[in-house]
């Protein structure tokens, strides 16, 4: 007998910190215990991408949306929705609108998203290749193996206009077909799962919520360029997606769409996991095949390019896995029908992890052309608190900032470029005016410092000279001539390094000094920091003629170094102040000065 | 599972795509409603559930169908009740809906797209609900 009802639970990363894989089996227990297991279909999915609410349950076909649910939920979600039929409306995303409202369509959060590479993410469960397959899964490995030819694979993804999500944007047909062409009976597939940037979690939720799609690509390229063996290189600290990739491939191997001759077409393709030990160097295309073979992450010169002496100096294909996971589809709906999706010249979708200071932090896929402003203040639900919006980082340390005059330019890779910026794998983190910039760029320059591979002397030397000197402004001992020698400095790197690593480190800097110079100067000349983030730059003190002594700035002193008598004006003792901004946050009398 | 062959696969996709079709409800315009609240379900409502799922997939018509468990409908001198809403027809609530009924529903509403007249018991008037 069929199911009368089905619950997704939420199983990606982020809901299951929160407790969601116990909300999984605290349903399952009650779905027994209250007698309708053959009824309700409880199953463990992928990301949602609306985070911000996890972990999420919904219940299906009604389309109940449950957001922020604890295990302890779960006996009354069984009893009033699987028995009675009735929503738990408490644990509505909106209590405020009746059911008929409440479509998942109808939450500000998915109404822009059009989604393809997550398109099976929150739907399927991911540990079951049968739900892959009952979603066309499958079906494009199928057509490219019975009906085209590898030249025919190419033409198509010409066709799509699909370029490389990993961040530079090299078309993947072409990748493909160099690749194809090379001279050489054994080649590789590689796909690149070492997602390292800050806050950036694209491709760890596609592998989580749906790693078929990305097994199926492998095969798909594979069979395109005549190679029989793929490699995920994919980093140790993902273990949740790691766990699902290796059922996959299992499952893949067993229903006889991986390994020998698949589908007894005669074509044959396996694949092998590879973890990473997380080195940002890593995701550099050349330096990740160093250390997939064994040896030491580290860049080489380009050419030769990986298309033509790669993985073990053999001919290599190496995509991202947001790039992979749109192959499928093309293959199975057609170039045409992706291409007409997005821009002339960015095509199809793109993931973004959008976090930071913004309301809805959370996966988002939206259409190529689709204004970062959509994103941060529809999708993304406006600034935290009612802030002002400052800046949005994208492309993480190797990105650059963009403020609010250019958040209505369409999302292109071209466009994000000339705004100083990057497409890069999709990292998007909101600052609102609380956030100092120097700050910020020095945090990124500081990763840079850390993650540099030290094989070239630009980026090696170069990212500690730019920390060096970032650091010295954020404890105000800056001088105006540093910001010229910032930019000598970013220019030589982006001109000079071996890999991107080093070419782009210096982007986060250089664009904050373009767009807020009056910041950096104010660090230097004024020896302030307006945000007080830059610590040595703020000090804290009550204005005594403000101040009730009402003892609650004492209370939340963690040190503590405020004093006062009750009902008397409190004094801070500057001295021992650790300046982190407690008492300015909780005075209600403006009595706490911040200067 | 041992490997697949093409044809295999492919069988595999059909019957996987009916399951997961009911969890879908995209594109889908045709909504059966079945009030499942305790009256509901101590009169039957259950059983014509199934029947409806079954009657569903004997037509084929899956795809296109969504069908829902709601609360108490208000109705319950008439239980098990049905909510059958079909573009371009009135939306309508059955009562007193036993297997053999929900059969006919699906037949002669949702599939011949003419009402199932001995059934029909309306909601209580939109202006004596409160908001």
């Amino acid at each position: 007998m069929a199911y009368r009802q089905y619950m997704l639970v939420c199983g990606g990363t982020g809901c299951e910190s929160g407790k969601s894989d116990e909300i999984y089996r605290n349903l399952l227990k009650e779905a027994e215990a209250q007698g309708v297991k053959d009824a309700v279909q409880i199953v463990k999915t992928g990301c949602f991408g609306f985070c911000e609410k996890g972990p999420i349950v919904k219940v299906l076909p009604e389309e109940s949306f449950y957001v922020e649910v604890k295990p302890d939920d779960a006996k009354e979600i069984i009893a009033e929705q699987a028995v009675k039929g009735r929503e738990v409306k408490r644990l509505l995303y909106d209590k405020s609108t009746r059911k008929s409202n409440n479509k998942i369509e109808d939450i500000e959060f998915y109404q822009k998203q059009f989604r393809i590479v997550l398109r099976n993410c929150g739907v399927i469960n991911p540990e079951n290749i049968e739900e892959y397959i009952a979603r066309d899964g499958y079906a494009g490995l199928e057509k490219v193996l019975f009906q085209m030819k590898g030249e025919d694979v190419i033409a198509e993804l010409k066709t799509a206009g699909l370029r490389g999500r990993g961040g530079a944007g090299f078309p993947t047909w072409l990748k493909w077909d160099l690749t194809r062409k090379a001279p050489g009976d054994v080649k590789y597939i590689i796909c690149n799962a070492d997602e390292g940037d800050p806050g950036a979690y694209m491709d760890r939720s596609t592998i989580e919520g749906d790693p078929h799609s990305v097994l199926e690509a492998m095969a798909i390229a594979g069979f395109a360029i005549g190679s029989n063996k793929g490699y995920v290189y994919i980093r140790a600290e993902y273990p949740l997606a790691i766990d699902r990739l290796k059922i996959a491939i299992a499952q893949a191997k067993e229903y006889g769409l991986l390994g020998d001759d698949i589908l007894g077409s005669g074509f044959s393709f396996d694949v092998e996991i590879r973890l990473g030990a997380g080195a940002f160097v890593c995701g550099e295309e050349t330096a990740l095949m160093r250390s997939l073979e064994g040896n030491r992450g580290m860049p080489v010169p380009k050419p030769p390019f990986p298309a033509i002496s790669g993985l073990w100096k053999k001919p290599t294909v190496i995509n991202n896995v947001e790039t992979l996971a749109n192959i499928p589809v093309i293959i199975t709906k057609g170039g045409e029908w992706f291409a007409k999706i997005g821009t002339e010249k960015s095509t199809g979708t793109k993931v973004f992890a959008l976090t930071g200071k913004v309301n809805n932090s959370g996966l988002v896929e939206v259409p190529m052309g689709t204004t970062l402003r959509e994103i941060i203040f529809d999708i993304g639900g406006g600034i935290k608190g009612g802030k002002k919006f400052k800046g949005v980082q994208t492309g993480g340390p190797s990105g650059g900032i963009i403020v609010e005059k250019d958040l209505d330019a369409p999302i292109s890779y071209e466009s994000l470029q000339a705004l100083g910026s990057m497409m890069g794998s999709g990292g998007m983190i909101v600052m609102d005016e609380d956030d100092c910039v120097v700050d910020v760029s020095k945090f990124y320059m500081e990763f840079c410092v850390d993650e540099s591979c030290g094989k070239c002397a630009p980026c090696r030397i170069g990212t500690n000279q730019m920390y060096d000197i970032l650091d010295r402004i954020t404890k105000g001992k800056g001088e105006e001539a540093d910001l010229a020698r910032l930019e000598r400095i970013g220019k030589a790197m982006t001109k000079a390094s071996l890999c991107m690593l080093g070419g782009s480190a210096a982007n986060p800097t250089l664009s904050t000094i373009r767009h807020f110079r009056d910041e950096y100067l104010a660090h230097i000349r004024d020896h302030k920091c307006l945000t007080g983030k830059c610590k040595d730059l703020v000090t804290y003190s009550i204005d005594p003629s403000k101040c009730i002594g009402c003892t609650l700035c004492a209370k939340k002193c963690p040190v503590p170094c405020i004093s006062g008598e009750r009902k008397q004006p409190h004094v801070i003792d500057a001295s021992r102040c650790v300046k982190c901004g407690e008492c300015y946050a909780v005075c209600k009398f403006g009595a706490v000065v911040k200067n | 599972m041992a490997k697949m062959t093409l044809e295999q696969l492919r069988k595999l996709r059909e019957e996987k795509k009916r399951d997961i079709e009911r969890r879908e409800t995209e594109g889908k315009e045709i909504r059966i409603i079945v009030g499942m609240g305790t009256c509901g379900i101590a009169a039957g409502a259950r059983v014509a559930f199934d029947a409806i799922l079954a009657a569903v997939e004997r037509h084929g018509i899956g795809a296109d169908v969504v069908i829902a468990q709601t609360g108490c409908m208000g109705l319950c001198h008439v239980e098990p009740t049905v909510e059958v809403i079909v573009p371009g027809m009135p939306d309508t609530i059955y009562g007193r809906v036993d297997a053999a009924t929900a059969t006919k529903i699906v037949d002669r509403h949702v599939v011949a797209r003419a009402l199932v007249n001995e059934h029909i018991y309306d909601r209580p008037a939109a202006d004596i609900i409160r908001n």
